[in-house]
């Protein structure tokens, strides 16, 4: 199969390349070498990317069907023209085995839509006590480590595991949150949780963790990507240990660069996110330190969540809110808010998690895979159940009109998906 | 931000859920109506027929008695039928959600939810989800609200000191969780009183309290000094020994209202407290039952002040 996309803006973060020009796809990867193409996409005033790299979205497969199926979450996927994804160890069972990872990428393998990239449970069940089969799982095709959501509260196990990780150089990526501290909170402790009544987790139960985190990363040497950034505090604690060149890097889930805790309204439960969402100086530090580069990468967390987990009191209610979709055009209001070029603003989505990943994918040069993303940056989407494909249908963004619609999404060199 | 979800679209109250974001005029109108039924709680026949043929549902997704007992004579002197239903043991333990229970009930033709439930905004979300012509009034929410509550801490400050624009109001102990003081925090801005402090502990102090408008002392005897109103909170059991307090004792030592402790408030000070009473830990008998005590009052004005929110609610 011969792709030949013609006469779109090519913006390509990797390399800076910004111009009006063509893409070529041969045999599943780009390639230099323009020949008879099979198919021609015309692309004009639409913008040609490397397709995007989501660092966390839960596909609920195993386990959590009735929340949503690996087939609706591709297919989210790639109506958002996600073409690579990470999905978090929290199924159920988690990912600690490596016959669940090598099932899981099977069937994703077979759907032929996105690439999915599954982070094996650094804990067996997500405990936080016993250490995983780590090489077993890498051998199965988990790229990485984490807790999830889940705390890691005994820092012996994760200093061993840090160690052990660094032994044969696995990744380990980690939400950062003090798990005495967060304990029963829901919602950021500050003024509008006292106003609401709601159980608060303050910003330095984040600032702890990662300070102690760090420490470890200092003894270990073990390559650490900090998970959904909340606090302008921890903002400041990963600019130093940068400066101090330690190997680290962190993300920042879409609801938290855009949304603040006064947007929990009279209790929204839509609001109800892990981690909370903050207060407007720290969602506003998050949204800088994303475009200074402090903040490497902007991800969707993706958690489909259905109507009955979110019909019910704020702390009750179940956290979480769908992403896929909302990638894109909550990437690009986030740059336009900067004042940021295009290829700028794209990166964060697609050379930045590409080099977390440690994959070829995420830049147009030759030979790199052929995953792309066709949009228009100007045609709106209005944000309602029936325009999302993803089985979860809540998110603090619904009613929303957002800029940035996916026209083709090509995964390998094949259209996955088209509008 | 969503519109007010307590008023209809004549700005009237529809429900009752906050004393926040409630315009003076309208608490102000709550308070005047249930002076007008004080009198009727006085009387021979303590009934009137406004609620004639309306059925009142007491929900009570916590235990309660007091508050419960109070809406329930508050109802049927207002002449409605009242189902108290503890859901506490019923239907919430078979595993029923919360909106299919109010579902149930307003199948059963219900006007007014009387709500509780342990979890702030719980009354909020049936509001938004029960018929236009059902009413929701908050009998207290989590750490949230307890509006009635601060309505009729209201009513009992304006009936002792009339002019709310030149007091001084301390409230005292366990702020952090208690809704009875964020309610009347809420009523005393709104209503125009100068001074509202907050005293306790910082284990007992909610994050950024300040921004609801208040001063926060921890020396209760400089906070108590000149106050008009002293309103002291109930200490929970569970809240006694533990992270935020080390013994009733010590609670006492620093933040029991003891008689010379209550000397540093103005002579005609009033003291309140929404009970039930912990005598000898946030207060001492001889303040409890002495003179400057009004709080056996508030739980008579507490009925009148439940008849005319209901009687309000269902009227428009």
């Amino acid at each position: 199969m011969k792709l030949h996309i013609k006469g779109g803006r090519v913006v390509d973060p990797a390399s800076g390349r910004d111009a009006i020009g063509d893409v070529f796809v041969s045999d599943g990867r780009i390639s230099d070498d323009f020949q008879k193409a099979d198919r021609v996409i015309d692309a004009k005033g639409l913008v040609v990317a490397p397709g995007f790299i989501d660092l966390s979205a839960r596909l609920r497969e195993p386990g959590l069907e009735y929340k949503a199926t690996l087939e609706s979450e591709m297919d989210a996927a790639v109506a958002g023209g996600v073409t690579s994804l990470a999905c978090p160890p929290d199924t159920d069972p988690p990912l600690d085995e490596p016959g669940l990872v090598d099932m899981l990428r099977r069937r994703a393998k077979a759907l032929m839509r996105a690439r999915v990239y599954p982070i094996g449970a650094l804990t067996v069940k997500l405990k936080g006590e016993a250490l995983t089969e780590m090489a077993e799982l890498t051998e199965a095709g988990c790229v990485a480590f984490s807790q999830a959501n889940m705390p890691l509260p005994d820092t012996q196990v994760l200093w061993r595991a840090l160690q052990y990780a660094a032994t044969f150089g696995f990744p380990v990526w980690l939400r950062v949150e003090d798990a005495w501290l967060a304990k029963g909170g829901v919602s950021h402790d500050g003024e509008v949780a006292t106003r609401l009544g709601l159980p608060g987790i303050p910003a330095f139960a984040e600032t702890i963790a990662l300070g102690a985190l760090l420490e470890l990363v200092r003894a270990t040497g073990a390559r650490v990507h900090v998970c959904r950034l909340s606090t302008a505090g921890a903002i400041e604690l990963v600019r130093r240990a940068k400066e101090e060149r330690l190997p680290i890097s962190c993300d920042v889930a879409i609801h938290h660069v855009h949304l603040c805790d006064m947007d929990l309204g009279y209790f929204d439960s839509q609001c109800r996110l892990v981690p909370p969402l903050r207060s407007q100086r720290d969602r506003d530090a998050l949204a800088r330190a994303l475009a200074d580069g402090v903040i490497d990468c902007l991800c969707s967390d993706h958690t489909p969540v259905d109507d009955d987990g979110k019909h019910l009191p704020f702390d009750e209610a179940e956290p979480g809110a769908t992403g896929l979709e909302l990638l894109l055009p909550l990437t690009l209001k986030w740059g336009e808010a900067r004042k940021l070029p295009l290829a700028a603003t794209l990166a964060r989505i697609t050379s930045e998690p590409a080099r977390i990943l440690g994959v070829a994918s995420g830049r147009l040069a030759a030979d790199a895979p052929g995953d792309l993303a066709i949009f228009d940056s100007k045609a709106s989407l209005r944000v309602a159940p029936e325009s999302l494909r993803s089985q979860g249908k809540n998110t603090p963004f619904l009613g929303y009109e957002l800029a940035g619609r996916v026209r083709y999404t090509i995964v390998a060199g094949n259209v996955v998906y088209e509008a | 931000m969503q519109r007010n979800p307590q008023l209809n679209a004549k700005g009237e109250l529809q429900h009752l859920l906050s004393i926040e974001g409630l315009p003076r005029e309208v608490l102000v109108q709550i308070l005047d109506t249930a002076e007008s039924f004080v009198g009727v709680t006085e009387r021979e026949v303590k009934k009137v027929p406004l609620l004639r043929g309306k059925s009142v549902f007491n929900l009570f997704f916590e235990p309660s008695t007091r508050t419960r007992t109070t809406f329930e004579i508050a109802a049927k002197r207002l002449s409605a039928d009242v189902i108290n239903l503890n859901i506490a043991v019923s239907s919430q333990s078979k595993g029923e959600s919360l909106l299919d229970t109010v579902a149930n009930l307003s199948a059963m033709q219900a006007d007014i939810f009387v709500v509780r439930h342990n979890s702030a905004g719980a009354p909020y979300l049936i509001a938004r989800h029960v018929k236009p012509h059902e009413h929701v009034v908050n009998a207290g929410d989590g750490r949230h609200a307890h509006p009635t509550q601060g309505l009729l801490d209201l009513f009992t400050i304006r009936h002792y000191k009339k002019d709310f624009t030149r007091l001084t109001v301390a409230i005292v102990g366990d702020i952090l969780h208690s809704r009875v003081a964020r309610s009347l925090i809420h009523g005393l801005t709104t209503l125009g009183a100068p001074e509202v402090r907050v005293i306790g502990p910082q284990t007992l102090m909610p994050a950024g309290v300040e921004a609801l408008g208040v001063r926060v002392f921890h020396d209760m005897r400089a906070g108590l000094k000149d106050c008009d109103v002293v309103v002291m909170l109930r200490l929970q059991n569970e809240r006694m020994r533990g992270a935020l307090l080390p013994s009733a004792q010590e609670f006492n030592k620093h933040y029991g209202l003891t008689g010379d402790k209550l000397d540093l408030a103005r002579s005609d000070a009033i003291v309140m407290h929404p009970g039930p009473m912990n005598r000898g830990v946030e207060i001492d008998s001889t303040v409890a039952d002495g003179p400057h005590s009004v709080i056996l009052p508030q739980v008579t004005f507490g009925i009148a002040v439940r008849m005319a929110v209901m009687s309000i609610v269902a009227g428009n």
